[in-house]
């Protein structure tokens, strides 16, 4: 497997993604009048539905949320903004190839770099909104702490794990379309199965073996920990159960990059 | 040194069945046939031990009917497709004008575009600013060249993606009939950029339906036929080998099509079939032949035409006159002549006989044409008459218009500098 080699080729195609990149984000807003602010108004919104709901009305007893739905929106925050860089980055994945297909068709030109610039651009999005979490955090009522600094840890982290996934992804819909629409509701089962609008500290989950098994085994559950122990709880991250994930997600890449460098031929004649 | 080398290069395409096609990951995971739905189950041959070398610093054409292979070799070359079987060898930096503008972003602007598209040209940041000037004033694009790509019309577009494609500078240039879509003005830019490039001996693989250009520019031409190599050398016999089997070709068609004709034909076509006379002398039979004597139905307008009329007389009759009509699809009639209006006396005919009418030259454009044949008394009274009951296709490298093609020269005074 010639893993090193073609990362290498992606590498010196560095300037060709930052442009991508670029253009990405100019293109996704433009037109629009709030532009990068709907990075940070989608997340924003979601946000203030799930706080209604589950903070004003069914009111969560948990004690990390010292009884106010404030303090329980900023939990949800912390979980749903990294939440919406996998899932978009992950449906983007899925269509990357397709849309692009006259690049990888007609130019000669190393396709994971389309994954690439999908992760990335998310990514950027995603660092766009944060400041403005950031902002939130006072004004909902906790204290910043030192162990934020971890929060590039936990960035990289997702960033290796939805690399991996989005090549997996990119992929594998060259093959079968119908992949898109199965990730669109499996992401919405995902996004429940992780703790972003629950605390890991939930009492049935205390209660029961079998759904704390299941939630460790989600990368998610870690990476989305990561953010919540930096930004909300003010806790050092754990570090065994992330560095798992990291080598997980490590593992994810590898076998993303596998598959993908398997089906690459294939791509000129069916996306 | 050769610039390029392909050698004994073949490309075998999978084609999915229906079947297949619609096979959904949900029911490849049910059968667990994941992997083996991923395989081909029908093979398409797009092309098959082909090898050429182009020598640096030289042009050379690939010609063919489209789906010969043309356009896969290309991509191969490039790097684009990978050979299923067989080797190339490239030496120095390629940039191929595949399709002009391919990657461009609709909606970001024609500047941002330039930089993107240069730099997956292989062009790095300061080659296209150093460059931008003059890669905009080509396009002739000053005035846009900030409006999103998605305001362009299709002119602009290609013009966009010649400009910036010409502007990598590379030792291989590869030309994919992209030349077509270009207005009158803007054509013979590109030619000229091309002819640039040959100058400055850089090597150029050159696809094209414009026989003219490919006959001007390259200096060897090769015919892919079904993915093989028909024939390969000097331009001017291959792209006439080329004619000539397209018009092999036309011409089979023609027979089955003949062969398929159904009798009943609306009435109100211009080009209505019909026979009559009381055939007290009966044209049993018309064969085209070319001078040759071969028997074909599709010419050059530079070749003969013999029309070849087998008559048979019941009787002996004194008053005959045979003739001819050809005429173009719109009806109209290119020439007609019979025996009485060029003088002949009649004296008798009785039994079997062959009458053949010799044109030396066609002189005819592109077209199809139909044919009358009759034979009638001097006052008019028909024997046998044929209207357009045969048909033969003129096919002319020419572009010339009208009814009939003129044999004519060009001569131009020595203050007027023109080549062809």
């Amino acid at each position: 497997m010639n893993l090193t080699q073609n990362l290498n080729t992606v590498w010196k195609y560095r300037v060709l993604i930052q442009n991508l990149v670029s253009r990405e984000l100019k293109a996704r807003y433009r037109g629009t009048v709030l532009g990068f602010l709907w990075s940070f108004l989608n997340p924003l919104l979601l946000m203030i539905v799930y706080t209604v709901v589950f903070g004003f009305i069914i009111q969560p007893r948990d004690p990390a949320f010292e009884g106010s739905p404030w303090i329980y929106a900023l939990f949800l925050f912390c979980g749903i903004l990294p939440w919406t860089w996998f899932s978009s980055t992950s449906l983007e994945s899925a269509n990357v190839l397709m849309i692009n297909g006259n690049l990888i068709k007609k130019i000669l030109f190393p396709a994971e770099i389309l994954p690439v610039v999908t992760v990335t651009s998310n990514l950027i999005n995603f660092l766009f909104a944060l400041p403005i979490l950031l902002i939130f955090i006072p004004i909902m009522g906790k204290p910043f702490t030192l162990w934020m600094l971890f929060l590039p840890v936990v960035i990289l982290v997702q960033y290796v794990f939805s690399l991996g996934f989005g090549l997996l992804i990119s992929a594998l819909t060259v093959h079968f379309r119908d992949i898109k629409d199965i990730l669109a509701n499996f992401l919405t089962f995902w996004f429940f199965a992780t703790p972003i609008i629950y605390p890991l500290s939930f009492g049935s989950i205390e209660k029961s073996h079998f759904l704390r098994i299941l939630l460790n085994l989600n990368p998610m559950t870690h990476i989305i920990r990561g953010y919540q122990s930096c930004l909300f709880y003010g806790e050092l991250i754990h570090w065994k159960k992330l560095g798992v994930t990291f080598l997980a997600g490590l593992l994810f890449f590898v076998i993303g990059y596998y598959v993908f460098d398997r089906l690459r031929d294939s791509f000129p004649e069916e996306v | 040194m050769y610039a390029i080398e392909v050698d004994n290069v073949s490309r075998i395409y999978q084609k999915y069945s229906a079947r297949h096609r619609f096979q959904t990951f949900k029911s490849a995971l049910v059968k667990g046939d994941l992997i083996k739905s991923i395989k081909a189950d029908e093979l398409v041959t797009a092309l098959d031990g082909v090898s050429f070398n182009v020598e640096k610093g030289r042009t050379l054409g690939l010609i063919g009917e489209n789906g010969s292979g043309k356009s896969t070799m290309l991509k191969i070359v490039a790097g684009i497709t990978k050979p299923s079987s067989g080797r190339i060898t490239t030496v120095g930096k390629i940039s191929a004008l595949i399709e002009l503008g391919a990657g461009f972003h609709p909606e970001i602007t024609g500047r941002e575009n330039v930089f993107i598209n240069g730099i997956m040209l292989g062009l790095t940041k300061r080659e296209i600013s150093e460059k931008f000037d003059e890669i905009v004033s080509f396009a002739e694009l000053e005035d846009f060249i900030d409006a999103p790509v998605k305001t362009y019309s299709s002119g602009m577009y290609m013009r966009l993606g010649f400009s910036v494609a010409i502007n990598v500078n590379p030792d291989i240039l590869l030309i994919d009939e992209v030349l077509a879509v270009g207005d009158a003005s803007f054509i013979p830019k590109c030619l000229d950029r091309i002819d640039d490039f040959r100058r400055r001996k850089k090597t150029i693989l050159f696809v094209s339906h414009g026989l003219d250009t490919v006959e001007k520019i390259c200096d060897k031409v090769v015919f892919l036929k079904n993915g093989r190599i028909a024939a390969i050398g000097e331009p001017k016999r291959i792209v006439n080998a080329y004619l000539q089997d397209i018009a092999e070709k036309q011409e089979k068609a023609f027979v089955k099509k003949k062969g398929e004709k159904t009798p009943a034909r609306d009435m109100g076509d211009e080009r209505r079939e019909d026979r009559w006379g009381k055939r007290e002398i009966e044209i049993r039979k018309v064969t085209l032949r070319n001078l040759q004597g071969l028997e074909k139905h599709v010419f050059s307008p530079e070749e003969g035409l013999a029309v070849e009329m087998d008559v048979v007389s019941s009787a002996a009759i004194k008053d005959f006159v045979f003739g001819i009509g050809i005429f173009n699809s719109k009806g109209v009639s290119c020439y007609g002549t019979n025996t009485y209006a060029e003088e002949f006396q009649p004296l008798m005919i009785r039994g079997e006989g062959k009458v053949v009418c010799r044109i030396e030259k066609l002189n005819l454009i592109n077209g199809t044409y139909y044919l009358d044949v009759a034979v009638h008394k001097i006052n008019g009274y028909p024997y046998d008459y044929h209207r357009n009951l045969y048909s033969f296709l003129v096919s002319s490298a020419h572009k010339d218009v009208g009814i009939v093609r003129l044999q004519h020269a060009w001569s131009f005074s020595p203050a007027i500098e023109i080549k062809k």
